[in-house]
């Protein structure tokens, strides 16, 4: 370690040795073997599975549910967490409290509870039945269920940064005559970007896969709201693993590769705003 | 600043924050509870007294806290091992650790069947070895572990990010080992993250179901968790005991909410007197 | 890079030594003494309350042949999950699934010798049910047969025959119906079909679920559903709903099976053979007709012909040359089902 010029800081081989082996074994192994098992398929039949107008269908609700369901979040996500950090009132704690519950609550549960919520005889329902607007049982309910499942990864990642930030700056800028608006653009968003970011991207990536709580809530119709985790699950009801592994692949490489983004764009920033 | 000029804006931001939670958080919350308590308080009582509920109350903390055991070493090396050195691959061990997140739980629980299960080569030697894992509580915690796998780490590492590695490495020319600059140096920064990262963590691990619902085979009392207990209910036509039993895990839930927010209030406040 | 290697291996032994900790502890819970014995059954959804009863008798039937006591492990999930995680893996000695192919799948995997069908009676099929419709008290829609529910303005709801191992029997009945109407003509039993989905507002993902969305949140006119689960939402609900029987249906057979290679690794053949023959006897066929499953034995049955509809016209899956042939036409990718959406 000593040899290293560039690595001052000590505990590089350790640190690295545990990180890698939990990798590989929890995440590296397991993987590997949803690719084998795709791998039973000749690459012209996966193409044939991937490419059936039933699962492109499927890819097209499941990505744009998704990617609505994850912008929402991080706009009020990000207004959520600074609400939370910066301002002082009454049952703060309580709200603070409640973000996790998307994840305690099982998904199954939260998506029977979230559909009786919204169905057209349910109290949030009736409210939009009025206009017409159906929620549950349409991509409007996927949408909802799945700002649900993604509200603790972006509350719970611009947080802490947020934390950090010291008040000071934005005084000294607000006392300069800067406006709100301005300060937020200037001081306050650089600096939670790179976290609201990551926190946006682990929601969407969360979004593609959730089935438990979407099942209940979407209708599942085909061509119309049938999500691809669900045309995963009746693959494996027939026994025909591989062509689930294979769809399974789609929507993990899609969620790779926009993972890999969103650490680009987040080693990017921090380069630009650190050193 | 923060009081004149900028008051409505405040007010509407809490607002906002208030609806927000109140229509995606607090009400299908509600929802649960109204529904658990829909047959009187001796029907609830009865359901969460349940033998079978216990032993799945019992099979669930076990698995959470192995999961928040192994995830705590894994986040603080891996923090560690990314935001303080550069080597090469970095966004791709980060994008790896985050895939876990994004994998559709059908998914993680199926990987480990392939890996683990009958079909797997390994088979034969686990059998042999008498190792049980799918189907039975080692497979259960594995697939905890699996969709729990980034929560801690990344709550560290946009922190430490932010924080850059000029402290650590002051320290270390100075002559300091690893694991003192972290407990000086890094923890002090990174402590609330870290919190943050626990508590998502358990909550997140004792909510999960899709994943432990592959893996578990559902022996009543031997590998039931409460998440699957509850889907169990409520697909035996048991409505009202499957709600009051996610209600277990809500109120679980706030037990670890509220003492984290009084470790944050005990810190913050000794905190203070330092200064 | 020494250091890397060394911690790598330091701590795959620790994970290693971890697991091995947890299987040798969760193992030595399965080992009882020779006195008792436990045996496992995976079961499908609605059948917790029959089993549980049905545990309790045998094992006293058990006790006066052997001497014996025996305990039932019961596990339930979806029947097409289950029997998947069968063929993984989870150790069962006896499977009693919702339908034929589920079984099948076990025996595909290596498990269950061929010929598993006639070692009980009745197809092994020692209790069955039927699909009826539930719609809301007073009939509204006046739904009385199948060519009701495929008129305009009518919703259905109805579970996924692609997830739901048990809708496939609804499908299939509604095709029994649409064949006695139209004969050999497949386009217009075709499109009768197109015409019912058509109608179908929710397709759940599992029966349970489909049941929620018409009875807890109140969608649709009509549900297609078995027998016994139909008798349970009447049983909660009973000023709300009732249940419509067509004039014909479908013989919907749970299948059981023992699991060959599991009971003779575990030598508990002779008690799982027990366990599912006894679940012929007098006292056990009265309990499934308790439970609201159409006992096997023509005796039982009778006694609780106010339950049931006798007069029912029933097809069997055998009109459809057995589940192997229904899966591939209907069911599997890009068969009939399939091609009812994508048209």
């Amino acid at each position: 370690m000593k040899r290293s010029g560039k690595r001052v800081i000590p505990g590089f081989g350790l640190s690295m040795g545990v990180t890698l082996t939990m990798v590989s074994l929890i995440v590296i192994i397991p993987l590997a073997s949803l690719v084998v098992f795709s791998a039973k398929l000749s690459p012209a039949d996966i193409w044939a599975t991937i490419t059936r107008e039933r699962v492109l269908a499927s890819f097209e609700v499941s990505f744009l549910t998704a990617l609505i369901a994850s912008l929402i979040n991080a706009v009020m996500c990000v207004i959520l967490a600074w609400v939370l950090v910066r301002y002082d009132f009454p049952l703060k704690r309580l709200l603070d409290g409640l973000i996790e519950l998307p994840f305690a609550m099982p998904t199954a549960v939260a998506g029977i509870a979230l559909t009786s919520l919204t169905s057209d005889k349910g109290l949030i329902g009736q409210f939009f039945a009025k206009f017409g607007i159906k929620i549950a049982y349409t991509r409007i309910g996927i949408t909802v269920a799945l700002v649900f499942i993604g509200i603790p990864f972006v509350v719970r990642a611009v947080q802490p940064v947020l934390e950090k930030l010291d008040p000071a700056y934005e005084e000294a800028a607000g006392s300069m005559g800067a406006s709100g608006a301005a300060i937020f653009r200037r001081i306050i968003l650089p600096e939670i970007l790179p976290a609201a970011t990551t926190g946006t991207g682990l929601a969407f990536g969360r979004c593609l896969g959730e089935y438990g709580s979407v099942v209940f809530i979407a209708g599942n119709k085909p061509f119309e709201t049938e999500i691809t985790p669900l045309i995963i699950m009746s693959e494996l009801q027939e026994y025909d693993y591989a062509s689930a592994s294979a769809i399974a692949l789609v929507i993990l490489l899609a969620a790779f590769l926009i993972l890999f983004l969103v650490n680009l764009v987040q080693s990017r920033n921090s380069k630009i705003l650190g050193r | 600043m923060k009081r004149s000029e900028n008051g409505i804006i405040n007010r509407l931001l809490i607002g906002i924050s208030f609806l927000f939670i109140i229509v995606m958080l607090v009400l299908p919350l509600i929802t649960v509870i109204t529904e658990a308590f829909r047959n009187g308080w001796a029907a609830y009582k009865e359901a969460v007294t349940d033998e079978y509920t216990v032993k799945a109350t019992l099979l669930t903390l076990e698995a959470t806290f192995f999961a928040v055991l192994f995830n705590t070493v894994f986040g603080l090396f891996a923090a560690w091992a990314i935001t303080k050195f550069r080597f090469r691959g970095k966004k791709i061990l980060t994008t790896l650790i985050d895939i876990p997140v994004t994998v559709s739980p059908i998914i993680a629980g199926l990987i480990f069947v392939l890996t683990f299960g009958r079909q797997s080569a390994i088979y034969p030697l686990l059998k042999k070895l008498d190792i049980d894992i799918v189907f039975a509580v080692p497979g259960i915690v594995l697939a905890t572990i699996f969709v729990t796998f980034p929560f801690i780490s990344r709550e560290l590492i946009p922190v430490l990010e932010a924080q850059g590695t000029d402290e650590e490495e002051a320290a270390a020319l100075m002559g300091e080992k690893w694991f003192g600059i972290f407990r000086k140096i890094t923890f002090p920064h990174i402590k609330w993250a870290f919190l943050y990262g626990i508590v998502l963590c358990t909550a997140r691990a004792m909510g999960e179901f899709g994943a432990v619902s592959v893996l578990s085979g559902h022996l009543r009392g031997k590998t039931n968790t409460l998440p699957l207990h509850v889907e169990i209910l409520f697909n035996e036509f048991k409505y009202v005991p499957a709600f009051a039993v996610s209600s277990i895990l809500v109120m679980i839930a706030v037990v670890i909410l509220v003492i984290r927010s009084v470790i944050e209030y005990i810190g913050k406040r000794n905190s203070e007197d330092v200064r | 890079m020494k250091k890397i290697i060394s911690s790598v291996l330091a701590l795959s032994l620790a994970a290693a030594a971890l697991l091995t900790g947890c299987g040798n502890s969760d193992n030595s819970a399965d080992a009882d003494s020779s006195e008792k014995v436990t045996i496992t059954n995976v079961s499908y959804d609605p059948t917790r309350e029959l089993y549980a009863a049905y545990n309790e008798i045998f094992a006293a039937h058990w006790k006066e042949l052997k001497g014996q006591d025996v305990e039932v492990t019961q596990s339930h999930g979806g029947s097409g999950k289950q029997a998947l995680e069968v063929a993984n893996g989870l150790e069962a000695d006896v499977v009693t699934l919702a339908l034929e192919y589920d079984v099948n799948a076990v025996r595909d995997a290596g498990l269950i010798e061929d010929g598993w069908v006639s070692e009980f009676d009745k197809d092994s099929s020692p209790y069955t049910s039927t699909i009826v419709f539930l719609v809301r008290k007073g009939n509204p829609k006046d739904i009385h047969d199948w060519d009701d529910i495929v008129k305009e303005g009518v919703g259905i709801i109805t579970p996924n025959p692609k997830t739901s191992g048990g809708a496939r029997w609804n499908y299939l009945a509604a095709w029994a119906f649409a064949q006695r109407q139209f004969g050999d003509d497949e386009e217009q039993i075709k499109d009768f079909m197109k015409k019912l989905f058509a109608n179908v507002l929710v397709l759940d993902s599992g029966a349970r679920g489909a049941t929620t969305t018409f009875v807890e949140n109140g969608q649709g006119d009509v549900l297609l559903a078995w027998e016994n689960e139909a008798f349970l939402s009447i049983q909660d609900h009973p000023d709300e709903y009732e249940i419509i029987t067509p004039s014909i249906s479908i013989l919907a057979q749970p299948s059981v099976a023992v699991v060959d290679s599991v009971v003779d690794e575990r030598g508990t053949r002779e008690v799982a053979t027990e366990y599912l023959s006894y679940l012929y006897s007098d006292e056990a066929q009265r309990l499934a007709g308790e439970n609201y499953y159409r006992p096997s034995t023509p005796d039982i049955l009778n006694e609780f012909s106010d339950t049931f509809d006798l007069d029912l016209d029933l097809v069997t899956i055998a009109d459809f040359g057995g589940w192997d042939e229904a899966q591939e036409k209907h069911f599997a990718d890009g068969g009939i089902f399939d091609q009812i959406y994508e048209e």
